[in-house]
């Protein structure tokens, strides 16, 4: 027999209420407005909107406010927020190339064309945690140089691909439109344009445990960072009612190419190989790691045998994203009694059962002596 | 018009005001969508999704019957209706003036703006040098 049960409605309005007046904490300590988030918790913010899948400061910050913190649930909010809204269309793929560069750093070359620069980084601070950030010590102005002139940035790769050392990138595939997995369900084997999509939304902490055990070995592809590139770019769109190609404004992205282990052929002489990362905000970790698993994700087309995790398309992009993933393992907290009541009936069965055959050999045996 | 894409509210408002305010009708009241955003594999290669944006988009008439649009990041109705209503004065013909009261200013604070940032990187420059041992 089913039984519906139906109740707790009244408790869920007071917990809600309940959740409105812890988010706002110690009433005498002042109150954090969306925008005081967006400018000071900004790679949290820049989190939201890559693994959020939508690229939008304000709606970022508010959903972090909303969330008290919990930025899994900030993507959450924002993945929901975006249902809601129509599509125009589809923007024309951005040129990184012409990036306006706030930081680009190099592995593999040290004097590569328009230079290293480190830009706002951690990397070189001693992580010692600062007491005068505390204590609200006033911002010394950054230092200049130049005339602030743009720097001419041309990939890294370009370099290699200039002699022939670095495969090529795939040219795009003719009558076939690029696919989107926010569009169509995702189906095995994936191509690259939907690995890439999906990893550039993925979930940064499984994307860097997915990376890491590449370099521990379970899948090795023998990285060097080719280049790393943060800035601001210029996002285009041809809206059908126009029917030409409008700028909508500019978006700050991280790009990382990884030059990888080389592969030749019979006909083909030996080549580097390349993994990309390229995801919304500044997240250098996100972008790298993206790069390694886009990387290892390449196996089949290398011929090389899919034996580790992060070689197995099926199983990463399947386990990437954080809003499906929060939903399986938080539904288990749903109310589960009908089935739980099932279970007990079946091991309360076995266990008579059991009890049932030992009673039965212990007979035997007594018998038999 | 391309420079409304990178012009604030504040300036948009601006140049409003000093056109003379229009007077326009909403062709197409202001709408909030969302743009799918492409990248290229390896940065040059076959495109792929990147992520949605928000994209608020206007279409205005001027009382001249001269139509603008705009198709602006972010969810802000009135930023992208007052683009709307400057590309639609370009359109009749007011280029000299949108040049005087928009472009000249905002294309003069962009620059401002791109030079302190570059100036700024540009002081974050790796200078290597090698040590050479004494051998000899």
């Amino acid at each position: 027999m089913y039984v519906a049960v139906k109740g707790g409605e009244r408790a869920i309005a007071n917990a809600h209420a309940l959740l409105d007046h812890s988010r706002r904490g110690d009433h005498a300590v002042p109150e954090i407005a969306p925008k005081q988030i967006r400018e000071q918790l900004a790679l949290a913010v820049d989190r939201v909107m890559a693994e959020g899948s939508l690229y939008d400061r304000d709606l970022a910050a508010l959903a972090i406010k909303q969330a008290r913190g919990d930025l899994i649930e900030a993507i959450f909010l924002v993945r929901a927020f975006r249902t809601t809204l129509p599509r125009f269309g589809h923007g024309e793929p951005a040129d990184t190339a012409a990036m306006q560069i706030r930081r680009r750093i190099s592995a593999t070359y040290k004097d590569l064309p328009g230079g290293q620069v480190l830009g706002p980084t951690f990397d070189y601070t001693h992580r010692l945690i600062d007491f005068a950030l505390a204590a609200g010590a006033p911002v010394a102005e950054p230092a200049e140089a130049g005339e602030g002139e743009p720097a001419d940035t041309p990939h890294v790769t370009a370099l290699l691909d200039g002699e022939g050392l670095i495969e090529r990138n795939p040219p795009q595939p003719s009558g076939r439109p690029v696919g989107d997995l926010t569009r169509e369900p995702l189906a095995f084997p994936a191509d690259r344009d939907l690995r890439l999509q999906n990893l550039a939304r993925a979930d940064e902490g499984f994307l860097l445990a997915m990376g890491y055990s590449t370099q521990r070995g379970y899948g090795r592809t023998h990285p060097f960072v080719g280049e790393i590139r943060f800035g601001e770019i210029e996002v285009e769109f041809v809206p059908e009612d126009l029917g030409f190609a409008v700028p909508l404004g500019r978006i700050q992205v991280t790009e990382c190419e990884m030059v990888t282990q080389f592969k030749g052929t019979a006909e083909t002489s030996p080549q580097f190989t390349r993994g990309y990362g390229l995801v919304f905000g500044q997240s250098e970790r996100k972008a790298m790691s993206m790069a390694l698993v886009d990387r290892a994700l390449r196996a089949r087309e290398f011929g090389e045998d899919v034996v580790a995790p992060a070689q197995d398309e099926e199983f990463v992009l399947s386990h990437s994203d954080n809003v499906q993933a929060t939903g399986f393992v938080e539904h288990l907290k749903l109310p589960h009694y009908v089935d739980f009541q099932a279970e007990l009936g079946l091991i309360r069965q076995l266990r008579r059962e059991h009890a049932d055959r030992a009673a039965a050999a212990g007979f035997t045996r007594e018998a038999a002596e | 018009m391309a420079l409304s894409a990178e012009a604030t509210h504040e300036e948009l408002s601006a140049a409003f005001d000093a056109l003379g305010r229009p007077e326009h009708g909403d062709l197409r009241a202001p709408e909030i969508g969302l743009v799918m955003l492409r990248g290229r594999t390896g940065g040059d290669g076959a495109p792929f999704n990147l992520g949605e944006a928000t994209v608020t988009r206007a279409a205005v008439r001027l009382g001249s019957g001269h139509v603008g649009y705009a198709y602006l990041l972010g969810r802000d109705p009135a930023r992208a209706r007052l683009a709307a209503v400057l590309d639609a004065v370009q359109q009749s013909g007011g280029t000299a003036a949108i040049e005087r009261c928009f472009a000249d200013p905002v294309r003069r604070r962009i620059a401002h703006d791109r030079a302190r940032g570059a100036a700024r990187t540009a002081a974050t420059r790796v200078d290597f040098f090698t040590l050479v041992r004494g051998e000899d």
